[in-house]
């Protein structure tokens, strides 16, 4: 194994990907990801990959915009067909709240050329024939949003770092993060020690454990996840299909198979579990075959699960961690750490190379807890 | 074996497809299936996860009991989503 690197970053999953592949793509050397498993082991190969720029923080939208724009072009610029498809989202509104937000989403996505519109459950009827909208009081739908292969795409990122010199380790464990009055020294691994002065957490589900080995304080957990598939069908309909006040989200793929998955932070397991639980298929069922009656006889094949690492607003932590310098982190996503991952790949590469990004990064700042500075996004599920 | 052969029928994934990414470097059951898709489909690999730990033992020059295998998931057959939300009989 290599000993000395300019560096290390920690996590093979996208995040660590592309923020390596984007270092590199700026002209830094000598970088190295160390991953526990293989690739897109953990929540990167885990997720539902969808992706879209229907939020109700100005931040968010900026973020996911661009990190459209990014998607749009990936397969050409990695050199990987990762799978694109923009079908877009339906989201729907069930309550006078939601429409109430949804309409001053929308009013703020407009403003930023994202191509978000109210429309009625009628109109959402003609996107969706399949639907049932009975309680549906309204929806909005922008035609730009979608959903791409995880896998892919996360070892698309790997396999372009590498080309351009980034060294990957799997199978390589992080055992501790060597520090000193000067900041950090090296990183020792269970197949030997790196010296390095920089490194980047993007651990994902066990991030605050990557913090506690460097010994500074990351206020995010591991929470479980889960998600079904069902078997191929042929073609019923196009966008993402999801609600915040009814909880679910899910979308027939390219391929033909329905995946999707409902948030349960109240109930769902904190920690590294990735098994599933029978209530979870059983509820995800009849969210799914009461909106959409047809998939009644479609089979489900598979039902996994995966970390969300939340953070104490469920918004994402960039940035250097004020205790220890040059430890930087990416991580706390809380559930969007795959459709942000082009985006703060870029982000992350700027901020360590030159100390700032063309998007402002202060506000995701791990300083903000103690700021008491949080975010409030609305719309999450 | 040739490249032609189906090694996973339901989602008609060839050797050659297969052989492709143990060239790229790719060595678990894992990293193939998320790749190709080998393993992913209604039988969920109970057809061709044997062949393919075989396949790729012999590729790689180890004994088969030497590959991970990947991880088995409910349900042990599909399932309609009618029938697990409760709405008809069995």
């Amino acid at each position: 194994m290599i000993e000395k690197a300019d560096i290390v970053i920690i996590g093979g999953g996208v995040q660590g990907c592309s923020i390596a592949y984007n270092l590199a793509k700026r002209g830094q050397k000598n970088i190295v990801i160390l991953e526990k498993d293989t690739v897109a082991h953990g929540a990167s190969g885990r997720c539902g990959a969808g992706f879209r720029q229907q939020f109700g923080t100005e931040m968010n939208c900026i973020l996911a915009r661009d990190s459209v724009k990014i998607f749009e072009q990936l397969s050409d610029e990695l050199e990987y067909d990762i799978e694109l498809n923009q079908r877009g989202y339906l989201i729907l509104a069930y309550t006078e709240k939601e429409v109430n937000q949804f309409r001053k989403n929308v009013e703020l996505e407009r403003s930023l050329d994202i191509p978000a519109s109210l429309i009625t459950p009628e109109e959402a009827r003609e996107i969706v024939p399949c639907l049932n909208t009975e309680d549906v009081l309204a929806a909005t739908y922008c035609p730009t949003d979608g959903n791409v292969n995880p896998l892919l795409t996360t070892f698309a990122y790997a396999e372009a770092a590498q080309r351009l010199g980034v060294k990957l380790y799997q199978f390589t464990e992080v055992q501790k993060i060597e520090t000193d009055k000067h900041g950090i020294r090296e990183v020792l691994t269970s197949r030997g020690r790196i010296l390095t002065d920089t490194v980047v957490n993007a651990a994902g589900g066990h991030a605050r454990e990557v913090g506690e080995l460097a010994g500074v304080e990351i206020p995010v957990y591991a929470q479980r996840h889960q998600i079904l598939v069902t078997e191929p069908v042929e073609p019923l309909w196009a966008p993402m299909l999801m609600s915040f006040s009814r909880n679910f989200y899910f979308q027939q793929l390219p391929h033909g198979s329905i995946l999707g998955g409902y948030g349960d932070p109240e109930h769902e397991i904190i920690g590294h579990n990735t098994g599933t639980s029978w209530e979870f298929a059983a509820t995800m069922a009849k969210k799914m075959t009461s909106l959409v009656p047809i998939l009644s006889n479609v089979r489900m094949v598979r039902q996994w699960s995966g970390s969300y690492t939340m953070s104490p607003d469920s918004q994402p932590i960039l940035g250097e961690h004020p205790q220890l310098e040059r430890y930087y982190m990416s991580l706390g996503f809380s559930g969007h750490g795959f459709m942000l991952a082009p985006i703060t790949g870029v982000m992350m590469a700027e901020y360590i190379m030159e100390g700032s990004t063309y998007l402002p990064i202060e506000k995701l700042n791990i300083t903000r807890f103690e700021r008491g500075e949080l975010i409030l996004e609305p719309s999450v599920v | 074996m040739d490249d032609n052969t189906i090694i996973c029928r339901c989602e008609d994934v060839t050797w050659g497809e297969i052989r492709k990414q143990l060239d790229k470097g790719y060595m678990t059951l894992d990293e193939i299936k998320r790749i190709t898709r080998a393993g992913m489909g209604p039988c969920q690999g109970k057809t061709c996860q044997r062949v393919l730990l075989h396949a790729i033992a012999r590729y790689l020059n180890k004994r088969v009991e030497e590959i991970q295998i990947s991880t088995y998931r409910p349900p042990t057959k599909p399932v309609p989503l009618g029938v697990l939300a409760g709405g008809q009989d069995d």
